[in-house]
């Protein structure tokens, strides 16, 4: 039978330092590289279905003109959490600008139905670090930690 | 004298052993079925706009993930209309049993074919066409009648539910996750059912039908193959059957030692990552090869898919298995501990990828639904898409909700799921005597691997 046999304070104090750790993790803001800031110019081209180049990456603090060129159907560039877009006609050029003063990785998605798809019209812009995938990463191996240092474990046994 | 909880109990179970609420909720929902094929078939082609892909796609399935499975269980099954018609042809009867024998051949479901590979092939194949069935209302409509035509016919051919036990690859998706769900359908006393003669639950009586997924209910000791007909409710004459609330995921307590359901697992894993990488990353050269049905990047991605769900993810545990044996120390405790020797616990190992895998799938779901869900309220509104405004939202345009929540839920989910899945493999191996590292590392890669495609 599967017991926890450690004194109630042992498991209190570990809870606290697992809990500290991951709110830590979770909230406090991480060592960026601070580099100045400058005015990047970034052509994109799309077409069914997919932006080229569909990976785009800036400093944090940049400010950014998305230049969107459709080459086909009418076509849109919408930033995930930047809450941005910006549509383009065939053969036109549209501009985005905007000061990229999130830091984190964002999808990048057509935005204007374009075709069958569409919903799978997907980029990735990346600003600076992408802080929510190691803050992520961080508390996986927080867990695992924890995991294998036995601070976590299974609470019941199999029922009869 | 009775509890006020034992009297609601009571008044519940006799809700439940009605039929009549039953068949109305099918009945709806295979009106709805018909419904979102015909919208498939002759709607908007703009997948985004027609009813077809955004309430079956993005509101149906997202919620069947995120609510229904974890929360109920195999509860949709029990209203599923894909096999309703099936049954009424077989039974000759719409609501109670008219006496009259099975219509159709009857004929046993092969004993080869009676495991999950058949569900396990669908699901696969389901998968290498999935960019175009989620996107296309007209191959959903196929694919939708197409399942409902199969489970007709295959009703007429064989006895009881062959379609949903041994075919439906939803079925075999809802099965897998429902064994953590915190109900669960089991006989109270056990001795009752060793001294019944009749075995109503199983051959039915003049109260019910006998148990359609061919399951002898005192033989239940997990959810995946109870599709929650709720048939034997009515039939037991001890009344001995019940639906409890239980500790969450109690079926994973036992180990599975069948290796069609580790595949089954180990299917659903990389298909969900297979699906994150694809449909929502930015790789362009993937999504053109699955686009391309038929071409030669499509043969490449399938190649590739194959190998990963049937030969990488399956070896790798496979090795983990033999890593865990290889790691039980001494040969005093290899004599006293049957499984570190012999074969991989290949199949017991896939145990923790259950709760793994569904917080896999809901981490999927919510980026999916989270920002396409705004189609939903259009499409209701203008189902055929014929320019009607049925609620009003037929203007709503495309945004997603709670845009800034989707990575702190995804993060919350992979790792909540990982920490879930470690201590089911802690558990597991435990059982067997085995050490958990090799295993809990092998959960924790993909775990992070998932969170890099979705963040």
């Amino acid at each position: 039978m599967i017991t926890d046999r450690r004194p109630r304070f042992a498991r209190l104090v570990s809870w606290g330092l697992i809990t500290s750790a991951a709110a830590a993790l979770a909230l406090i803001p991480l060592p960026t590289v601070h580099t100045a800031p400058r005015h990047v110019t970034l052509r994109v081209e799309a077409a069914q279905f997919a932006f080229a180049p569909s990976e785009l990456s800036v400093n944090a603090g940049d400010t950014v003109t998305l230049e969107l060129v459709s080459t086909d159907v009418v076509h849109g560039l919408y930033v995930d959490q930047y809450d941005l877009g910006v549509e383009a006609d065939p053969g036109q050029t549209s501009r985005l600008t905007f000061v990229a003063d999130k830091p984190g990785s964002f999808r990048i998605r057509c935005n204007v139905a374009c075709g069958q798809y569409h919903p799978f019209m997907i980029g990735r812009l990346t600003v600076g670090t992408p802080i929510a995938f190691w803050r992520a990463a961080g508390l996986a191996l927080l867990a695992l930690a924890a995991i294998l240092l036995g601070a976590v474990r299974p609470a019941r046994e199999a029922p009869a | 004298m009775k509890t006020r909880s034992m009297v609601l109990r009571t008044r519940g179970m006799n809700l439940l052993k009605k039929r009549g609420w039953q068949v109305a909720l099918s009945t709806v929902m295979l009106a709805g079925l018909a419904f979102t094929a015909v919208a498939g078939w002759v709607g908007t082609p703009i997948g985004s706009r027609n009813f077809a892909i955004a309430f079956v796609w993005i509101g149906w399935f997202a919620a069947l993930i995120i609510l229904l499975i974890p929360i109920f269980g195999r509860g949709w099954c029990s209203i599923c209309p894909i096999p309703m018609v099936g049954d009424w042809v077989q039974r000759g009867a719409v609501l109670e049993p008219q006496g009259r024998p099975p219509r159709g051949l009857g004929l046993r479901v092969p004993s080869l074919l009676r495991n999950m590979w058949t569900q396990n092939a669908a699901f696969a194949l389901l998968a290498l066409f999935s960019a175009s069935i989620l996107t296309s209302p007209r191959i959903t409509a196929a694919a939708l009648v197409g399942m409902f035509v199969l489970a007709t016919g295959l009703s007429l051919v064989f006895e009881n539910r062959a379609f949903c036990r041994y075919v439906c690859p939803m079925g075999g998706f809802i099965g897998l996750y429902s064994q953590v769900a915190p109900i669960e359908l089991r006989v109270a006393a056990r001795e009752k059912c060793t001294a019944c003669q009749t075995k109503d639950c199983y051959n039915g009586s003049a109260s019910g039908y006998g148990c359609p997924w061919g399951v002898f209910p005192t033989s239940l000791t997990r959810n995946n193959y109870c599709g929650l007909c709720l048939e034997c409710l009515r039939t037991c004459p001890n009344d001995n059957l019940a639906i409890r609330v239980r500790p969450v995921a109690a079926d994973l307590y036992v180990p599975s030692t069948r290796s069609d359901e580790a595949f089954k697992s180990l299917i659903m894993l990389g298909s969900a990552m297979v699906y994150a990488a694809v449909l929502l990353g930015p790789w362009t050269a993937f999504k053109f090869a699955a686009f391309g049905i038929g071409s030669l990047a499509w043969l490449v991605n399938a190649a590739v898919f194959l190998v990963l769900v049937l030969g990488l993810l399956p070896g790798s545990l496979w090795l983990v298995g033999r890593l865990s044996q290889r790691l039980t120390p001494s040969a005093e405790g290899t004599q006293a501990n049957p499984s570190a020797r012999g074969r991989s616990p290949f199949a017991a190992f896939a145990t923790p990828l259950v709760p793994l895998g569904l917080a896999f799938w809901a981490a999927f779901s919510l980026t999916f639904f989270l920002t396409n869900g705004s189609y939903v309220l259009s499409s209701i509104s203008d189902p055929l898409g014929l320019g009607w405004n049925l609620i009003g939202t037929a203007g709503v345009g495309w945004q997603p909700i709670l845009a800034g929540a989707i990575a702190p839920l995804q993060t919350a989910v992979l790792v909540g799921g990982f920490i879930w899945a470690a201590g089911v493999a802690r558990r597991v191996t435990e059982r067997l005597q085995l050490p958990s590292l090799p295993l809990i590392g092998f959960l924790f890669l993909p775990t992070v691997v998932m969170l890099w495609l979705l963040l």
